[in-house]
């Protein structure tokens, strides 16, 4: 592998992982607000489809993604009525949602199955494209890329460091200690579900209108799944989920390249291999933060216990659990 | 800020918790809030604390009627409440603790204010701890700090003294008496009368969620405080009492120290013979369940062993039977009926059902419980579930614990439970029972253990003592001469 080939492989994660970055950025905001949105696979699906009718009926690639944002919202709201108001099981709501979801696209897409659309038009950046690597890097991509790449640590910056991001934080640990401090917990997770139900929504117009332009019945099934691991695997941290976000966009990217040589490992094989290399990554991880085996871990040395600690930072603790007012 | 209420009430369901409830709190002083378990308390500083809605009545800020409901209005009136178990967030830091919904914008100006209520009120607070590294006893100190810099006037401190340290307890109290140095009041709820004495500038007592006559100016007798918390002392009709034998103890206790999350007990030297009832007093929270909890072998003590039979009691053992207050929760499965109660006891897992809806049939009728062998517990009432743990208890039973045998029931259902509980002493078996009411200890137990300020008195019998002398001993007046 050659110098060129490499820049190139990593430009090519960095576009290709885009809108799984902006999926988990999403389901990032809900659950550390305290609500899981299992519905993403289904979500992504239905609005990438929706965003794609609407781009294509109205050749407005705008109206597109507004449309894919409105449904992502409009479904995340929902769940934040059923999983926080009514307060139904979040993991139920979000299996039905996702399946529902799944199969509505499938019904409802299939006028625009392998029709042309427009898509998202590529758009380096003047002065900034040229520098050498960081350029072919970092700003040779078009708005949907460079939207991913300031997404992560503006919500970075704001759920680390400002005090509405704390708020945030404090929903998904304890909301009782913020609903003592006067603090409207019900409309808060409302509105971090409904924003992270937006970003879920504009991720799957990232595919249908860019990076796997078109659509056709499933369009990317499966990456929701794997957003909602990667979240886990990130540890609810932004870094670390981008972090697992680029690591499974390079699996495929190897997987693809694989593909060419001369190897006879059969293609289905390389295909399915990212999925259960990340289900691999995310049970080892896990494990290691098992209360079993703190005894093992506290006898390593202490660079490698910290490594270990630091993978192994647990969930929000209200993920998933209603709030009930006194 | 001056703090008064009238005509107050609150019920849950036809339990009334707080009934015309009329007082007021004078800013700058400490007013103590006190009551027994269940007298309604809680109750009324949730109200002032917006956690409840009253059902009626006003609530009025130097002397302008508000209306409170939500945390938020009692936040922006300035009325602030530091809970039992403190409402912070584990994973953040002092520092994000205390600015999490507050209104003042920059974090350098909060952490110039936490510096300085730390230093005034003497308490060794680090912005940058991590709230989860912290003891309760610190935790209830940021959040004192914390409604001090959100401008509380009023702050609501309940039962701030279990499960912190004695020097912890020191700081808290000459922080209060700062507190209100500045105007502000201090409403302090507590069981304990020492407290009260020690802090308070006045004392208003609550039993059965009614104001027991009016708030009193200290100093007042902590025999007038015990006589307003329990109301009028009755003799009973005694029934006699078995003494304290010395042979073969049931449960023995050598210099073992016994222990809970929050809680130390002891190092306790006991000895409980056979063939007893005896029964725990003690303000609610003074021991008596980690007591029950390592006499059941569910807990392990510290320091030393919990001795049964002769035998160091390592694990939860069958010739022990627990019936915990809660009953649906802890005691019975309220979906599963009596005779699938009895199928889970046998010894076979593979017990024919037809044998154990015999038995269950037979036991129903000898324990009198209102109900078929196929009725799932949960629709019984109270008594009759009670009936029904005690029958379920194996005839085997050497040791039987019990939480507030009688709670809920009607009398009649009352003395059925003991007729049964008198037969199963008779034949051999120890029994340990707690119950809020004194009267019932009185008139039941052959033996009284006295649980006060962690610790745990020798075995008194029942007869050396009276209603009055029990309630004094429970209030610590008189403890220290029958410790063991």
């Amino acid at each position: 592998m050659n110098w060129t080939q490499l820049l190139t492989d990593i430009a090519a994660i960095i576009a290709v992982s885009a809108p799984l970055i902006i999926a988990t950025m999403g389901i990032y905001l809900s659950e550390r607000a305290g609500v899981i949105n299992l519905s993403v696979d289904g979500s992504m699906l239905l609005a990438g489809m929706a965003g794609f009718a609407v781009a294509y009926t109205t050749n407005s690639l705008i109206l597109g993604f507004v449309a894919a944002a409105l449904v992502g919202g409009l479904i995340a709201a929902l769940i934040a009525y059923l999983g926080v108001s009514l307060r139904i099981s979040q993991t139920a709501i979000g299996f039905v949602l996702a399946l529902l979801c799944t199969d509505l696209s499938s019904f409802l897409g299939n006028p625009y199955v392998q029709q042309t659309g427009p898509a998202v038009p590529a758009w380096p950046i003047p002065g900034l494209a040229t520098i050498p690597v960081f350029g072919q890097l970092l700003f040779s991509h078009d708005a949907v890329i460079y939207l991913s790449l300031i997404l992560v640590p503006l919500l970075a910056w704001w759920i680390m460091r400002t005090r509405s991001g704390l708020i945030v934080r404090g929903l998904g640990e304890r909301p009782d200690a913020l609903f003592a401090r006067g603090i409207d917990v019900i409309r808060w997770r409302y509105l971090m579900v409904i924003i992270g139900g937006v970003l879920i929504g504009l991720a799957g117009a990232a595919y249908t209108l860019d990076l796997k332009q078109g659509w056709t019945y499933r369009h990317m099934a499966g990456t929701g799944w794997i957003a909602l691991a990667i979240v886990i695997f990130g540890a609810w941290r932004p870094w670390r989920i981008l972090l697992g976000c680029y690591f499974f966009a390079a699996l495929q990217t190897m997987a693809g390249r694989l593909q060419d040589n001369t190897w006879q490992i059969p293609t289905q094989v390389l295909q399915v291999a990212p999925f259960v290399v990340m289900i691999l990554v995310l049970a080892v991880v896990n494990c290691l933060g098992a209360p079993e085996l703190q005894r093992w871990i506290n006898r390593l040395p202490t660079p490698l216990r910290r490594v270990i600690r630091f993978l192994t930072s647990p969930a929000p603790a209200a993920l998933g659990q209603p709030f009930i007012q006194q | 800020m001056h703090v008064s209420i009238q005509q107050l009430n609150k019920s849950f369901g036809s339990v009334r918790a707080n009934q015309d409830i009329t007082i007021a709190f004078a800013a700058g002083q400490i007013h103590g809030i006190l009551g027994e378990n269940g007298a309604g308390k809680s109750t009324l500083m949730k109200l002032l604390s917006g956690v409840y809605k009253p059902d009626s009545g006003q609530i009025f800020i130097n002397d302008q009627a508000v209306t409170l409901g939500t945390p938020r209005l009692a936040v922006q009136i300035g009325i602030g409440m530091v809970g039992q178990d403190p409402l912070d967030v584990p994973v953040f830091d002092v520092l994000e603790n205390i600015a999490c919904g507050l209104q003042m914008p920059n974090d350098a100006d909060i952490r110039q204010q936490i510096i300085h209520w730390s230093t005034t009120l003497g308490f060794p607070l680090q912005p940058d701890q991590r709230m989860r590294d912290l003891t309760v006893g610190q935790r209830q100190q940021v959040e004192i700090v914390r409604l001090l810099i959100a401008g509380s006037d009023v702050l609501i401190l309940d039962e701030p003294t279990t499960g912190i340290t004695a020097a912890q307890v020191a700081a808290l109290f000459a922080a209060l008496k700062t507190i209100v140095a500045t105007g502000k009041t201090v409403l302090f709820v507590t069981h304990k009368l020492d407290e009260i004495v020690a802090l308070c500038d006045t004392v208003t007592v609550l039993r059965a969620g009614q104001l027991v006559g009016t708030q009193l100016a200290m100093p007042i007798s902590k025999e007038a405080m015990l006589t307003a918390m329990f109301g009028e002392f009755l003799t009973h009709p005694q029934v006699p009492a078995n003494p304290i034998s010395t042979d073969a103890p049931r449960w023995q206790l050598h210099d073992t120290l016994l222990h809970d999350t929050t809680f130390v007990l002891g190092p306790l030297n006991l000895s409980l013979p056979k063939g007893m009832i005896i029964g725990l007093a003690g303000l609610e929270g003074s021991g008596q369940r980690v007591f029950m909890h390592h006499l059941a072998g569910t807990a392990h003590p510290d320091r030393g062993h919990v001795h049964f039979n002769g035998q160091p009691l390592m694990r939860a053992n069958p010739l022990v039977a627990w019936l915990p207050a809660d009953r649906l929760h802890e005691g019975i499965i309220g979906a599963m009926s009596f005779s699938e109660h009895v199928l889970l006891m046998r010894d076979s897992l593979l017990a024919p059902h037809q044998t154990a809806h015999t038995k269950a049939a037979q036991l129903i009728e000898d324990y009198a419980i209102k109900a078929t062998p196929d009725m799932p517990l949960q629709q019984l009432s109270g008594g009759n579930q009670q009936r029904a743990m005690l029958a379920l208890i194996p005839e085997s039973a050497q040791g039987i614990l019990l939480e507030h045998p009688t709670r809920g029931l009607d009398t009649v259902s009352a003395m059925a439970i003991w007729q049964r509980l008198q037969v199963r002493r008779d034949n051999g078996a120890t029994v340990l029972f707690f119950s809020a009411d004194l009267s019932e200890v009185m008139q039941y137990s052959d033996a009284v253990l006295v649980f006060f300020g962690g610790q745990v008195s020798h075995l008194l019998a029942r007869d050396s003592l009276s209603e009055e002398v029990l309630a004094a001993l429970i209030g610590g007046v008189g403890f220290a001469e029958v410790s063991a």
